[in-house]
């Protein structure tokens, strides 16, 4: 008990901080004259500040070290209380937004998937649209932090793996000893990129509001948009260019952004291995499937196919989730193929959802490691990355990670099936929840949303978020006895 | 000569056993007075058992007056810091260490003045592993040497009917091939030296050593035998120090099977190396070698560090089909026995490596000596000096040369040039010579002759 005290007392502290987030959204509101939304800000923010003084202030005496058993209740509330708070903006601001639509909305954005339920984006107050987006981008920024310095910590699904995995001569000494310095450090990186977006957007032809708020939701591979058509509604070849480049950026460990950055070298990214498989595939993918399509008809030119393939396949297979097109018309193997590697591709340590890259070489890897074992029964062959032997135990902690993964996606698609949506709109709803990439197919697509589903269904989708977002185990180990147990 | 010998193992007794041959006076220490009474019982030299890098042990093994420091052990460190304590304490003229550890090798300046004072380092575990490589490149051959660098080669390859040369006269070998350049140095036919003439015919299974640009090795080997497909795929066993090295050297250009008794040496080898697939076994086990199809392997090499297994295996291989073994043997009555029989190669390590300890020991301008036939001849590269005047081989002509009847002059390198040795060979100042003699009585004969006299200075 004294110790769920103690997360309550590190939850006040973490509320007090989130609460100077609305200061974004408060002076957009200033800047737009637009005084009622003002005044629905401040009210969030007084609630905000007010609930995490307080739980600071009566839990005082709690404070203390937490256990890795409380790290993980911890990091659960702080990803649930979270969207919960920065529902009090929607709620005030939107009339007749249900609590439940409400919050899916800030966990789509906290858990930077960007899907929506809701409808007239381009119509509502710049100072809502720029706090969803700051809602993708702090999520990013949470999650780079959560991956790099306190998953480790906890273990969960071989992220130990993450650590042996520094690029280069850097290996271990690459980052700070201390998870602050780290953290710090991580951050100054992830501000200074997202800066250069905002340029680069602007420059590109936004204004300063879209790029702003298109800044936060690229750099966190989110997804939101200003608009309902997204970033179809530009129709710029530019802008879509700028956006694959900061995608695909954000879609790289952001340690190895750091290394890059610290030791001034682009030679960093080469001994990445992560960065190289992940970059590759989603690439290799972008030209074929803009083949496929030219191929088949659906494009009659192929520069066109390829720009089309080229900003569906990045937004989605980094785990963004941005769309340019209704790609919900094209012949199924594309869509369904953009979902696959969605799953897979974004590497650890970025802002992108999913299995990660890391753990699929480790899968891919395991396999080749089966099939010598069964040629050579004597052969000793550890699994190596990148040179670097990775220990057996945690070989099983990824391949324990990965199936877990697959039963929750084949359970929450039951769920959903159960609950009366078709398989397609079912299977990719979850998938696009599970991987934090927002749009699916059929019913939730890129033409529609999550508007249509029931409250049960969206209920589904929000904890199929935050379980994906927080890899599974942290959220599932919460349900199981032995966690209560002493 | 004064030689004081740190270490009794392997390198250093090998070492002491060569020098005191050639009339030095050695002393060998080493912390294992057991080795050290063995040694003393066979050979003509002082010993002291102690810490060699103890200052009061090398003042007791006197050396005030030592001209040589051979430090040997089996610590890079303790090496290290007896040729410090050499250098800063009693200024002994020339420092040899033994270095295996690639992290010292990697940094030029740990042996310079200012830090360990090392005059020269060798690493005899990658002598020998650069000794098989080549062996490998070249699976014909019984032996290649190199020398100026590597812009000339010494190689020894069994002759074989097939080879257009076989049972033709050497000067066949001149109008067959006029565009390449290459002089037969010796032909050693059932173990007996023969003088290479114009005229000498080649016969099936003689041994023949030629020199030959480094270039031209294969079109050469071409001449003698029918050629190996090249190798392709290798077996090693033993992951130590030099299976270890050779797999690394290896593991890019060819398919490296690597077998390895301990199971914890070989994760630690699986994760060192790339490509070569590492198997947890016994070297001897014959069903181990079958399931790794042992008879498709090209190159078989046994090189764990005890000899009767590396025979055991390399025989089992050789049955089991592989095409070429090699078998690293310590002891000189064992390679003499095995050579040329089922096993193809029996390598001394001994024999490979000590010639670059030599070349520090001799006489003379020695570049490089390398054994050959199991120490009986040797091939040594040696600079000339001088003028006409005050060298005995400056300005002349080969044939002028007062060399003794078996020894050579097979090859001349000249900067970059490589020029083969014939009669009337002008030699000049800087020429590096390599010498082929026939029986190692004569070396020391050769180096007097390349010395420089009195008169130059």
């Amino acid at each position: 008990m004294q110790r769920t005290l103690t997360v309550v007392h590190a939850l006040g502290l973490m509320l007090v901080v989130f609460s100077a987030a609305y200061l974004m959204p408060v002076a957009t509101a200033l800047i737009y004259a637009d005084y009622t939304v003002l005044m629905n800000f401040l009210l969030a923010m007084v609630w905000t500040l007010a609930a995490g003084i307080l739980m600071w202030m009566l839990t005082r005496h709690y404070k203390g070290e937490l256990s890795i058993r409380h790290g993980y209740l911890l990091v659960v509330t702080m990803w649930t209380a979270m969207p919960l708070f920065a529902t009090i903006p929607l709620l005030l601001a939107i009339p007749g937004l249900s609590f439940t639509d409400a919050y899916f909305e800030t966990m789509s954005g906290i858990t930077t998937t960007g899907a929506t339920v809701l409808t007239g984006l381009d119509g509502l107050p710049p100072a809502i649209n720029i706090w969803r987006h700051e809602l993708n981008w702090l999520g990013g920024l949470g999650i780079i932090v959560l991956a790099v310095a306190i998953l480790p910590l906890l273990g969960i699904g071989g992220r130990q793996l993450f650590k042996a995995e520094m690029p280069g001569p850097m290996k271990n000494a690459g980052l700070t000893p201390r998870i602050a310095e780290t953290a710090r450090n991580l951050w100054v990186v992830y501000v200074a990129i997202t800066l250069a977006c905002v340029v680069a957007l602007k420059w590109a032809g936004m204004d300063w509001l879209d790029a702003v708020c298109h800044a936060f939701s690229t750099m966190g591979l989110g997804g939101f948009s200003t608009h309902d058509a997204s970033i179809g509604y530009f129709n710029s070849p530019l802008i879509e260019f700028v956006m694959i480049v900061f995608m695909l950026f954000a879609a790289i460990s952001f340690v190895t952004h750091f290394l890059a950055w610290r030791g001034k070298s682009l030679a960093v990214y080469s001994h990445d291995m992560e960065a190289r498989a992940a970059i590759g595939l989603i690439l290799s993918s972008c030209f074929g499937i803009a083949l496929f399509l030219w191929w088949n008809d659906v494009y009659t030119e192929f520069g066109t196919a390829l720009r089309h393939a080229s900003f569906n396949v990045v937004s989605i297979g980094a785990s963004s989730g941005f769309t340019s097109v209704d790609y919900g018309q094209w012949p199924i193997f594309a869509p369904l193929w953009m979902l696959f590697i969605g799953c897979v591709a974004a590497s650890s340590g970025s802002t992108g959802g999913g299995i990660k890259m890391i753990r699929t070489l480790v899968l891919f890897k395991q396999a080749g490691r089966e099939f010598l074992k069964l040629l050579h029964p004597t052969a000793v062959n550890p699994m190596k990355i990148g040179g670097h032997v990775v220990p057996n135990n945690i070989v099983f902690s990824v391949l324990g990670f990965i199936s877990l993964y697959f039963m929750t996606i084949a359970t929450l698609t039951f769920v959903l099936l159960i609950s009366g949506l078709d398989f397609i709109s079912a299977f990719s709803a979850v998938l696009a929840c599970v991987n934090n990439f927002g749009p699916g197919l059929g019913a939730v697509g890129p033409a529609g949303n999550y508007a249509g589903l029931s409250n049960f269904q969206t209920w589904v989708c929000t904890f199929g978020m935050l379980t994906g977002r927080l890899e599974i185990f942290t959220v599932l180990i919460l349900f199981t006895p032995h966690f209560w147990r002493r | 000569m004064k030689i004081l010998i740190l270490g009794a193992g392997q390198v250093g007794s090998t070492v002491a056993e060569s020098l005191v041959g050639e009339a030095n006076d050695i002393t060998v220490v080493d912390s294992d007075g057991e080795k050290l009474r063995q040694l003393q019982d066979r050979l003509d030299l002082r010993t002291l058992t102690g810490n060699a890098a103890h200052p009061s042990i090398l003042e007791q093994a006197g050396i005030a007056d030592t001209d040589m420091l051979l430090a040997v052990t089996q610590s890079d460190e303790v090496n290290l810091v007896a040729c410090k304590l050499a250098a800063s304490l009693y200024n002994t003229p020339t420092r040899i260490a033994r270095i295996r550890s690639v992290d010292y090798l990697a940094r030029e300046e740990v042996f310079s003045k200012d830090n360990f004072s090392v005059d020269f380092s060798i690493c005899p575990e990658q002598i020998l592993t650069d000794y098989i490589v080549k062996l490998i490149e070249f699976p014909e051959a019984l032996q290649v040497l190199e020398f100026a660098g590597g812009k000339a080669s010494l190689v020894a390859v069994r002759a074989f009917t097939g080879g257009p040369l076989v049972g033709k006269p050497l000067s066949f070998l001149r109008t067959h091939m006029p565009q390449v350049d290459a002089r037969v140095a010796a032909i050693f036919r059932k173990d007996r030296p023969i003088i290479p003439e114009g005229d000498s015919v080649i016969e099936d299974g003689d041994e023949i050593f030629f020199i030959a640009a480094t270039s031209n090795i294969r079109s050469v080997l071409n001449e003698i035998r029918r050629m190996d497909e090249p190798s392709k795929r290798v077996m090693i066993v033993g992951g130590g120090n030099i299976g270890r090295r050779l797999a690394k050297a290896l593991e890019h250009d060819y398919q490296v099977k690597l077998i390895e008794y301990n199971k914890k040496s070989c994760e630690m080898l699986a994760g060192e190396l790339a490509k070569t697939l590492v198997l947890n076994g016994d070297g001897t086990d014959e069903k181990l070698m079958q399931q790794e199809h042992v008879d498709e392997i090209d190159v078989f090499c046994a090189l764990t560090n005890d000899d009767e297994n590396n025979i055991m295996s390399a025989l089992l291989a050789k049955q089991g089909g592989a095409r070429k073994v090699i078998a690293l043997i310590n002891r000189s009555a064992y390679v003499g026995l095995l050579q040329g029989g089922k096993i193809d190669i029996a390598l001394s390590p001994a024999q490979v490596t000590i010639g670059s300890l030599l070349a520090h020991v001799r006489r003379g301008d020695v570049v490089a000596v390398h054994s050959l036939r199991r120490g009986a001849a040797e091939a040594l590269e040696l600079v000339a000096h001088g003028d006409r005047r005050s060298s005995h081989v400056v300005g002349r002509r080969i044939e002028e040369i007062d060399l003794p009847k078996g020894a050579s002059i097979g090859a001349i390198v000249r900067g970059e040039q490589v020029i083969m040795g014939h009669h009337d060979t002008l030699i000049e100042a800087g020429d590096h010579a390599i010498v082929f003699v026939v029986n190692k009585k004569m070396v020391k004969k050769v180096e007097r002759l390349f010395q420089v006299s009195a008169g130059f200075f």
